[in-house]
């Protein structure tokens, strides 16, 4: 009993921050702006919101990081899936190493590329100017590249796991490797798409540096992490309007977790298991 | 496995063409993804590399003045800073309080989840996904906003206990309390994965292990320590190493609640150092040999991730 009564307080303290983020979004704002702010509100608004809203480009930010993250969810699914398949049902010269660099891969820290990812992507600017600085098309791209090498890697796992046995017999009724990969393979391996495309999206979505970086004068592809620093300010931050903002960078996320939250845990500990 | 069987089974003759079939599949089938990151990894990191070599700053970056090789010059600048020195410090440090944290938070959580019946359980995986899918942006504002000096709860709770100094103390003024309320909000966001992963361990321990154990007179703490640690060790370290390497290259947090690396860049870590000195201060070049020094710190711990893998996994 003294466990399930632990549970319930840690599980109370873990959810805290949220429920704090939420509530004073709510709050009006001399309730926010308060030097005794209380836990709850008798009088909760939409003000905050609609400040966020109705301010400069939010949707616009919005909308661009959905783009983005989408873009990067879809294409990572398709050539993460396309890869596995290839590391795991073919045998061919080389798979042993490919597999070695995919892990190495995953291990190089990304944030340190920022400098030639910058140059990178002025150059690509002059060619393809769609993915050049200042466009959504850049961080798609380095999004999706630096996603695949963990997305590969579980995928591995799941396509593993399908019996060689299952190949046999659909060859056997006549399938082709093609229809047996798209019909038979990619609905098996539907969990570990699921755990693949919740952190492509987390990824994207989350991310600040890069779009910070790259995105430097054309404000209006700017993803939502800018849009909510335009409410600190020198003298008084407008809590009130950071904390709508940061409860609805929230809640795309949090909707796609709890919706996929039974496939992700089976799908994670499929992919440590290996 | 079965595969290996039957190609062992048939005559060399058949099997080679069987082979290259398969490779220019495996070659089309990789070739997106090969590009990608050829592209957006491999080639970036030979040129990080390259830029660390040269005097790169803006008139360079601009392309208006020649490159001057400098060989390791910039290396033996960073070197020599002490700044370097006392950030890569800093950065250990923070990382190890944030792995420790979460390792500790996480697996205690999952041995308590595993205990406790279904739906004081379900809360808590509910508040920890909550807790794992917030953005690392809204995370750090909501922490900051709990820990502002005039407005936050923290505050408010401490002075209302009686601790009346703490009613408008600045948790992000000091250097070691602003790397706590970073460490917090890290632990706070990272835990859940930990947890997660070591819940599937503990509930993939049979129950009858488990119960023979307990037949043959071995108590709680023995068992957790004789029984079920050795199983899961191996998700242990898989989690440890996992924490290490996101920890060692945090950079959101640190950047958004200490203000780009707090009061005179004493919040700095080696992530965001390098992110100043080339976007702020114009020192590519140097930029660039911290990347490479925190590349290279990286890559040691992959060696160590990959050897683990190894036993584990059948490459």
């Amino acid at each position: 009993m003294v466990a399930e009564v632990a549970t319930v307080v840690i599980a109370g303290l873990v959810a805290f921050p949220l429920y704090w983020m939420v509530l004073s979004a709510l709050k009006p704002a001399a309730e926010v702006q308060s030097a005794n702010p209380r836990p709850w509100t008798f009088s909760p608004t939409f003000e905050n919101f609609d400040r966020v809203l109705n301010s400069a480009g939010f949707a616009r930010y919005f909308l661009n990081s959905t783009i983005v993250a989408v873009v990067v969810v879809g294409l990572s699914l398709l050539l993460s899936f396309l890869s596995a398949v290839a590391l795991t049902r073919f045998r061919f010269r080389g798979r042993t190493v490919l597999l070695v660099m995919l892990l190495v891969a995953q291990m190089v820290p990304v944030e340190a590329l920022t400098i030639p990812l910058f140059f990178l992507m002025r150059s690509i600017g002059d060619v393809a100017p769609a993915f050049g600085l200042n466009e959504l098309g850049s961080l798609v791209l380095v999004h999706l590249a630096f996603q695949l090498p963990l997305a590969i890697w579980m995928l591995r796992g799941f396509v593993a796991a399908v019996p060689i046995e299952l190949e046999e017999a659909s060859k056997l009724d006549g399938a082709s490797r093609f229809r047996f990969t798209w019909q038979i393979l990619f609905p098996l391996v539907l969990p570990g798409l699921v755990a693949v495309s919740v952190l492509a999206f987390i990824h994207a979505w989350n991310d600040f540096l890069f779009a910070k970086t790259f995105i430097i004068s054309k404000s209006e592809n700017q993803t939502l992490p800018q849009a909510i620093l335009v409410y600190f300010k020198p003298e008084e931050n407008d809590w009130g309007a950071i904390m709508a903002g940061s409860t609805l960078m929230t809640i795309p996320v949090l909707i796609f977790f709890v919706l996929v939250q039974r496939r992700l845990v089976s799908g994670l500990s499929g992919a440590v298991k290996g | 496995m079965a595969t290996r069987q039957t190609t062992a089974a048939v005559p060399p003759p058949v099997r080679t063409p069987r082979r290259r079939r398969d490779g220019r599949a495996a070659a089309l089938y990789l070739a997106p993804a090969a590009v990608l990151l050829l592209g957006m990894l491999a080639y970036p990191l030979y040129q990080l590399v390259l830029i660390s070599f040269y005097d790169y700053g803006r008139a360079e970056a601009a392309g208006t003045a020649p490159l001057v090789f400098l060989g390791f010059d910039n290396y033996v600048e960073l070197l020599e800073t002490i700044k370097f020195w006392v950030v890569l410090a800093k950065t250990i440090g923070f990382a190890a309080v944030c792995v420790v944290g979460s390792l500790l938070v996480g697996t205690t959580l999952a041995v308590l989840a595993s205990r406790v019946r279904a739906v004081p359980r379900m809360l808590l995986f509910l508040a920890a996904l909550g807790a794992w899918a917030t953005p690392a942006m809204a995370g750090s504002y909501v922490w900051l906003f709990l820990f502002d000096a005039d407005f936050g709860l923290v505050n408010e709770v401490l002075a209302g206990l009686g601790w009346q100094s703490m009613a408008d103390h600045s948790w992000t003024y000091g250097t070691y309390s602003a790397f706590g309320l970073v460490a917090m909000e890290v632990i706070w966001c990272s835990f859940p994965f930990v947890m997660v992963t070591m819940y599937a361990g503990i509930k993939g321990i049979s129950e009858e292990i488990l119960e023979s154990a307990a037949l043959d007179g071995a108590s709680w703490t023995r068992i957790a320590t004789s029984v079920m640690l050795p199983m899961l060790r191996p998700l242990l370290l898989i989690a440890t190493i996992q924490s290490i390497i996101w920890d060692f290259k945090v950079f959101t947090q640190i950047y958004v609640m200490t203000n780009g690396g707090g009061v005179a860049g004493r919040n700095l870590v080696l992530n965001v150092y390098a992110y100043q000195e080339a976007f702020a201060g114009s020192q590519y070049g140097l930029g660039a040999a911290i990347g490479v020094v925190m590349t290279l710190i990286l890559l040691s711990i992959t060696a160590l991730y990959v050897r683990s893998q190894r036993q584990s996994v059948e490459l």
